[in-house]
């Protein structure tokens, strides 16, 4: 008697969905424990923030630990896409662990929304129709860098990055704007938590400023230890080297540091102000570019979920290039190969209080895109 | 390549031995005396981090938060030895992975549930930092310098005290024969509980001490603990003069390997190409090193077993 119920429950169940549309269900990889896990916390927890403030019951989220491991990440991907039957996957911060999901489940027919690695290779030839980024190509901030460079007049930059994917667009990145000489270019090992040797050659160089790409932990390190070395070269970097959540560890070291985002928490507009307040109110602590990032992205598959159904993956994918939502960022719009064409802006390391954070200075550069958009045929 | 950053480096190569033999001091005498593989050693180095930080936040003095890394890895070794390890000594090399493969885990989720995700803050203490000019022009932060004083002192410690004190020929004794020294009314299991709790003071104060310089986060002591591993077995196993020369070689090959092969392969390869395969060859010197000596002496440098 009872199996007859649960049938009937079940049958019910599923014409009272069938009514409406088809709910999406997302799979979200991120990086939740080990040393990078402050940036996948943060994007989990912008993404959803932006979920709860909806309150669209159709939308389920699943979230899985990689431990920032590439072979991790791919099985999640497979149970997600197989067992748990996900319409579109998010989450990857890491452009190593990126390059090996990403293909693999945009073939599938999955989407894939990025709220944070932009490797270049899914940007040109690599892209994909599904694929979507909407927090940056991962050239974008270091090209801004290099314009601020020429604008402070660096002549002879010293860059340092770590040996992945992202480290090599970075360097590439800064490079393409910046004019001036190179007195020398490093990759370091990822993860690398000892920068003696490096700061020694920086020493040696004769450079005039320092370039620097070392998100995370490997940033908090470089810049303790380049502080207590008495080098006191100007010392430029993208966001991810003093984003909220390592700026408390880094102390002193970091104030007055010039650094390049496409986000800040004072950029004036309504949206990035009521983020800011509920993510405090949400979670105790400020929110970093990252959880804008989680926070847009949910936004972007909320707005097309209310176009168009995941099941009609044309119209999705319509919806989704609309880009019609209320972005922290103000304006938000994506290229041909659906990378942001965006503002970047220039802040520096301030203390408020006594916490530190960045205050916008001025705008790197203005709607720029990526550089690889014309090698992307879709 | 001038010959102060040459000499510059030799330093920064000393400063990292140094710091690894901490690690691979405790993780070599453990396995020495008790025969054990203990992989939860990284765990005890975050835990002599963290426990740092939280007390130099506290009180704002980086002294007393050093003496809370000491006592903290201390008393976490002391517990994890009686709580676990202590089942673990009659069991084989796999059980004892295993096991203590679950404890950092722990360890780390643990650290994780009260400390939150993000890093922790602890900085240089005030009379410590900045450069020093060495003679000859070089400047050198003096906190690495003293790194490395406070390193030799601890060796040297530990030296006194295995060959000069009862614990120390305990000690020794139990690395040959531990039937022997239980029969001969030594209580065996204190003295295992003491070793474990010796081991995990230097690693802790290895933590506290590196913490300083670089980021206190969880998941900070693996990348030690591998290293560690790598030195102890070009060391030998279970000898502590292996310990020190295995660390000062591993910390000497990898800082002036990750200098001098992007250089020496420019010499006939474009800059570009030449630093990127140059650092990719010298993340492998350490175990191409490790290699090597195990091919010429299979038990390590200073090992007794083979």
């Amino acid at each position: 008697m009872k199996f007859v119920t649960l049938a009937a429950a079940a049958a019910l169940a599923l014409s009272i969905s069938g009514a409406n549309a088809d709910p999406v269900k997302v799979g979200m990889i991120t990086t939740l424990s080990g040393g990078g896990a402050g940036l996948g916390i943060d994007v989990r927890d912008g993404f959803m923030l932006a979920v709860k403030q909806a309150g669209n019951e159709d939308l389920e989220v699943v979230i899985e630990d990689d431990q920032q491991k590439p072979d991790i990440a791919v099985q999640l991907a497979d149970k997600m896409i197989q067992s748990d039957k996900v319409d579109v996957l998010t989450g990857i911060i890491w452009s190593n662990l990126a390059m090996a999901v990403v293909p693999a489940a945009t073939a599938q027919g999955k989407f894939y929304l990025s709220p944070n690695a932009g490797p270049s290779a899914l940007a040109g030839k690599g892209c994909h129709p599904n694929y979507f980024n909407v927090a940056w190509q991962n050239d974008n901030l270091h090209e801004a860098a290099g314009a601020y460079a020429n604008f402070e007049g660096l002549k002879n930059s010293f860059l340092l990055a770590p040996n992945y994917p992202a480290g090599q667009d970075a360097l590439t990145g800064y490079k393409r704007m910046y004019q001036g000489g190179l007195a020398g270019e490093i990759y370091t090992k990822l993860g690398q938590t000892d920068y003696a040797a490096e700061i020694a050659q920086i020493r040696a160089s004769g450079a005039d400023s320092v370039y620097f790409f070392l998100p995370g932990g490997m940033g908090i390190s470089f810049l303790k230890q380049y502080k207590d070395s008495g080098v006191d070269l100007p010392v430029i970097g993208p966001a991810f080297s003093f984003d909220q959540g390592i700026l408390q560890a880094v102390g002193d070291a970091a104030l007055g540091v010039k650094n390049t985002s496409q986000w800040s928490k004072d950029i004036d507009n309504p949206v990035n102000k009521a983020f800011v307040e509920s993510f405090q109110a949400e979670y105790g602590r400020l929110p970093s570019l990252y959880a804008s990032q989680g926070f847009d992205t949910a936004n972007l598959l909320l707005s097309a979920m209310a176009k168009a159904d995941v099941k009609d993956a044309d119209a999705f994918r319509a919806a989704l290039e609309e880009a019609d939502f209320k972005s922290t960022r103000g304006n938000f719009k994506f290229g041909p190969n659906h990378h942001p064409i965006q503002d970047i802006y220039v802040r520096e390391v301030i203390k408020e209080g006594d916490v530190y954070t960045n205050k916008i200075i001025g705008k790197a550069l203005t709607s720029h895109a990526d550089a690889y958009w014309s090698e992307c045929s879709m | 390549m001038s010959l102060i950053l040459l000499i510059e480096q030799v330093l920064n190569g000393l400063q990292f031995g140094i710091m690894l033999f901490l690690m691979a001091a405790g993780l070599t005498l453990i396995f020495g005396v008790m025969g054990l593989i203990n992989l939860a050693h990284g765990s005890l180095y975050m835990i002599g981090a963290f426990c740092a930080a939280a007390v130099a936040a506290a009180t704002g003095s980086f002294m007393l938060g050093l003496v809370a890394a000491l006592a903290g890895a201390a008393i976490a070794g002391a517990l994890v030895e009686l709580v676990v390890i202590r089942r673990l000594y009659a069991k084989d090399h796999l059980d004892q992975v295993l096991a203590t493969f679950a404890l950092i885990l722990i360890f780390s989720e643990g650290t994780r549930w009260i400390f939150g995700s993000f890093p922790l803050f602890l900085d240089v203490p005030q009379f410590l930092s900045g450069p020093v000019t060495l003679p000859g022009g070089i400047q050198y932060p003096l906190y690495r310098l003293t790194l490395i004083v406070v390193g030799l002192a601890v060796a040297l410690g530990l030296w006194l005290l295995i060959s000069r004190t009862r614990l120390g020929v305990q000690i020794r004794a139990g690395e040959n024969d531990r039937e022997m020294i239980a029969a001969l009314g030594i209580d065996i299991a204190r003295l295992y509980t003491v070793v474990f709790a010796l081991g995990a003071a230097l690693a802790g104060l290895a933590g506290a001490l590196v913490g300083a310089i670089q980021s206190v986060q969880v998941g900070m002591g693996e990348p030690v603990l591998i290293l560690a591993f790598v030195v102890i077995v070009i060391g030998g196993i279970g000898s502590i003069k292996g310990a020190l020369v295995g660390a000062i070689l591993v910390g000497l090959t990898d800082t002036l390997g990750g200098i001098f092969l992007p250089e020496l392969l420019k010499l006939f390869l474009d800059p570009s190409t030449a630093t990127s395969i140059g650092s990719s060859l010298a993340s492998m010197a350490i175990y191409i090193l490790m290699a090597a000596v195990l091919i010429l002496r299979p038990a390590g440098l200073f090992g007794a077993r083979a």
